[in-house]
């Protein structure tokens, strides 16, 4: 059996990482990077807005793809859930809805790799009726 | 919901938003007491009496966004369909404490379910409150605290992939040691 992997190991990663982070760090600047809100409360939890955020943060790693991924509140779409704002370098943010893996992948082909935009963009002048 | 990793993830959120520099998860698996306990602490900004006799109530929100606010009861539900019981304690400008039992053994106790995913996505919140996590089983305990990996990484930051994809493997394979039911 492997031996559980402990802090001890954590520090010997460290120090491999550290090393190609250096490189990474230079274009690191927020406004260069692609960001990604998986919005995260409650409603957003049970309709699966966990396996989305991996999955973007999966998908994204595996194409070798930078980007900020971050949960964020309630954007007050829950009938949507889950939805994600979609921010690319020097555009405005635009958010989708009802985000499923396989909405994710088409996200990420489209939209993030050829700037087309997708089905499921939520306007940004919609409000509630009872708003 | 149906995973307690949820249940954590959702009510977590409440103590990132309150502001929170430190939040405690306690989680006891006592089989022989046919019990699990879930403990909840955070020294953010707390809740007047009123929020807190209020804040079992779907119909009761402090966000302005909508109306509803389910996390809390649909965890009191999941608790009290296991007979197990739900207490919540809040002071202004100290903290809030929450305790959930469940029913260890009862059909509807809800599964631990991806606690590395949830520990992961919380301990990379944008307001840098502190996680402090640990797990008791009759098999063993296993702790995880925010500030130790921090203070080993650095200035790396957590959301690093290869960071995260060793963070996640290291829980999960903690957790599997001490792991009793499932």
């Amino acid at each position: 059996m492997n031996k559980i992997k402990s802090l001890a190991d954590l520090k010997k990663l460290k120090e491999e990482v550290q090393s190609k982070i250096k490189l990474r760090e230079k274009g690191d600047n927020p406004d260069n990077l692609i960001q990604i809100k998986v919005s995260m409360a409650t409603c957003g939890i049970a309709s699966g807005a966990k396996d989305t955020m991996n999955y973007f943060i999966e998908e994204l790693d595996h194409q070798g793809i930078d980007a900020l991924i971050t949960q964020t509140g309630c954007m007050g779409f829950c009938y949507a859930e889950p939805t994600i704002e979609l921010t690319m370098p020097g555009k405005q943010p635009v958010i989708y809805g009802y985000v499923d893996k396989a909405k994710a992948q088409e996200i990420i082909d489209k939209h993030i790799k050829l700037n087309e935009l997708v089905d499921g963009i939520i306007p940004v002048s919609y409000k509630t009726i009872d708003e | 919901m149906n995973e307690l990793a949820l249940h954590i993830l959702d009510i977590a959120q409440n103590s990132i938003r309150a502001n929170a520099g430190l939040i405690e998860i306690r989680i006891h698996e006592k089989p022989d007491d046919n019990l699990l306990q879930m403990e909840i602490e955070d020294n953010g900004k707390g809740m007047s009496p009123q929020q807190v006799e209020q804040a079992a109530n779907p119909f009761f929100t402090s966000r302005t966004k909508r109306k509803v606010g389910l996390g809390l009861p649909l965890l009191k539900q999941n608790a009290e369909q296991t007979e197990g019981s739900f207490q919540l304690h809040s002071e202004e400008n100290k903290g809030t404490q929450l305790q959930v039992n469940f029913g260890f053994h009862h059909i509807d106790r809800p599964v631990l379910g991806d606690m590395a995913g949830t520990l992961l996505i919380l301990a990379a919140n944008e307001k840098q409150a502190e996680i402090k996590y640990s797990h008791e089983t009759p098999k063993g305990q296993f702790e995880f605290d925010t500030r130790d990996i921090k203070k080993e990484l650095d200035g790396i930051p957590l959301s690093t992939p290869e960071i995260r994809k060793f963070l996640n493997e290291m829980i999960r394979e903690n957790l599997e040691q001490i792991q009793i039911s499932e």
